[in-house]
């Protein structure tokens, strides 16, 4: 069976992890580093050490804002943004519950969004996400700015070949 | 000139001023657009974030779409070029995937396309000199920094837009339309993109930062090209010292003297209106 370390690797398909050698450019440059569990490079070295329950578990793979800014400076070229992006498919194909369980439902509101209609009807998405993040009161203020100065539509139009739309989630989903 | 566009959920939605004002600059500037047809979403982050052959798939939809007349394609949202790019990089380099990714979607990927944020198209092809002789308002008194954010430059093999670290096309246009562009040093921060609904701490902190070191900078405002930048410094910051924010196109429809800024301005939350006006920039 492959480890932990191999497993991301296959998945990332470029700079094999264990290049980094830990001077830290990454974190020193994230935007998130300070909300996150575990720094950048920390995750790299718990996935060298095999800690992956504590990885998937973590809240940092679900912070990462994908900016790219690490990848970009990393002397090595290890693409920690994909690394991160690798981590949290992983964590839900073995169905691990998020660490912040917002963020996943936002993921989940905006992608079955796009899989009704073939495009984000903002208005229709932000409700859903509502629902399925139990979030109701937060944003109630700007939700209902943007509506007055109608910018956002009741309908926006779909994408009318939506079959080829569903067809790539069936296609795409494990 | 002639280009396919693709003006992507947000510019239909909470960035519809940028949709108009990119309309309104792009015939003002003789550039026709052709909407890609029965366009999709790209998938945004939400895509790439958790899957990453969906985040590929769903720009290839459109790729494909665009491909029938090949040329530029107009992408004047960040997050939506982003994807668009990455996707192009990943099924050139990998052939097993493209080969994949062409019978989910059903159509062969040719890479006929060449896919374009309007800055770069303003910048390269039309020109800050051109650019500079339309002008019928000098933009005297506006202070921008421009804020390009992450998702136009990074990573810089992908993206192939400016420099990286010091991208300078926008606050060259700026510069051309008689504004004084402000240097700083967060050109190409983060603002926390679509954390904004799931984590909301986090963009405020974010922008709080960016205004702070807009105003230290001697900025007014600031300028953006990416629909998620705009709606976060817009609605995000608060407090006395939040600066207004414009779409770069805005500023330039404003200054080529064409109908339209005063309606977009009062869609913003953060009215830019009382800066324009003590500028005598609004009537
Ligand atoms: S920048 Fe690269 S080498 Fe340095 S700690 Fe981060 S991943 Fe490792
Ligand atoms: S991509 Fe993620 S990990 Fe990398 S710097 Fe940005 S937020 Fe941090």
């Amino acid at each position: 069976m492959a480890t932990f370390l191999e497993e991301v690797n296959e998945r990332i398909k470029g700079v094999p992890i264990q290049a980094c050698y830990h001077c830290r450019k990454c974190t020193a440059g994230c935007p998130v580093a300070f909300a996150m569990e575990y720094n950048p490079n920390k995750v790299i070295k718990m996935i060298q050490m095999g800690m992956r329950d504590e990885v998937l578990n973590s809240s940092t793979i679900w912070l990462c804002a994908s900016c790219e800014t690490c990848i970009t400076r990393c002397p090595n070229e290890v693409d920690i943004a994909r690394m991160m992006d690798v981590l949290r498919e992983m964590a839900i194909e073995s169905k691990i519950p998020p660490r912040e369980k917002k963020i996943a439902k936002f993921h989940e509101a905006f992608l079955s969004s796009i899989k009704s209609g073939g495009r984000i009807n903002e208005p229709m998405m932000i409700v859903n996400y509502k629902l399925k993040s139990r979030d109701y009161f937060s944003d109630m203020g700007m939700g209902l700015s943007m509506f007055m100065k109608g910018k956002i539509k009741l309908l926006s139009p779909r994408t009318k070949d939506i079959k080829s739309v569903k067809a790539i989630f069936e296609a795409t989903s494990k | 000139m002639k280009v396919s566009y693709y003006p992507g959920c947000s510019l239909h939605a909470t960035g519809k001023e940028y949709d108009l004002s990119v309309k309104a600059v792009c015939s003002a500037l003789g550039i026709e657009l052709k909407e890609v047809e029965d366009w999709s979403c790209c998938g945004a982050s939400s895509a790439h974030m958790t899957n990453f052959k969906l985040s590929v798939a769903l720009p290839a939809r459109n790729l494909i779409a665009a491909e029938k007349e090949p040329g530029d394609m107009m992408v004047p949202c960040a997050a939506c070029f982003n994807r668009f790019k990455s996707a192009q990089h990943h099924l050139r380099e990998d052939a097993a995937l493209k080969t994949k990714i062409e019978e989910i979607v059903g159509g062969k990927f040719q890479d006929t396309v060449k896919v374009r944020n309007p800055i770069d198209i303003f910048f390269s092809d039309i020109g800050i000199d051109a650019l500079a002789g339309k002008v019928k308002k000098n933009l005297t008194g506006l202070k921008p920094v421009s804020y390009y954010g992450c998702l136009l430059l990074r990573p810089p093999e992908i993206c192939e837009f400016d420099n990286h670290e010091q991208p300078v096309m926008m606050d060259k246009l700026m510069g051309a339309l008689g504004a004084e562009p402000r240097n700083w040093s967060c050109k190409t921060d983060c603002c926390g993109g679509s954390l904004t609904l799931g984590k909301t701490e986090i963009v405020t902190r974010l922008v709080g930062k960016l205004m702070t070191m807009a105003r230290e900078a001697g900025a007014n405002c600031l300028v953006t090209a990416c629909p998620v930048c705009f709606a976060n410094l817009d609605t995000r910051a608060s407090g006395e010292g939040t600066l207004p924010s414009f779409y770069f196109t805005e500023i330039m429809a404003l200054a080529l003297g064409l109908e339209g800024p005063e309606s977009w301005f009062k869609m913003h939350n953060t009215d830019p209106r009382p800066l324009l006006k003590s500028l005598n920039l609004l009537p």
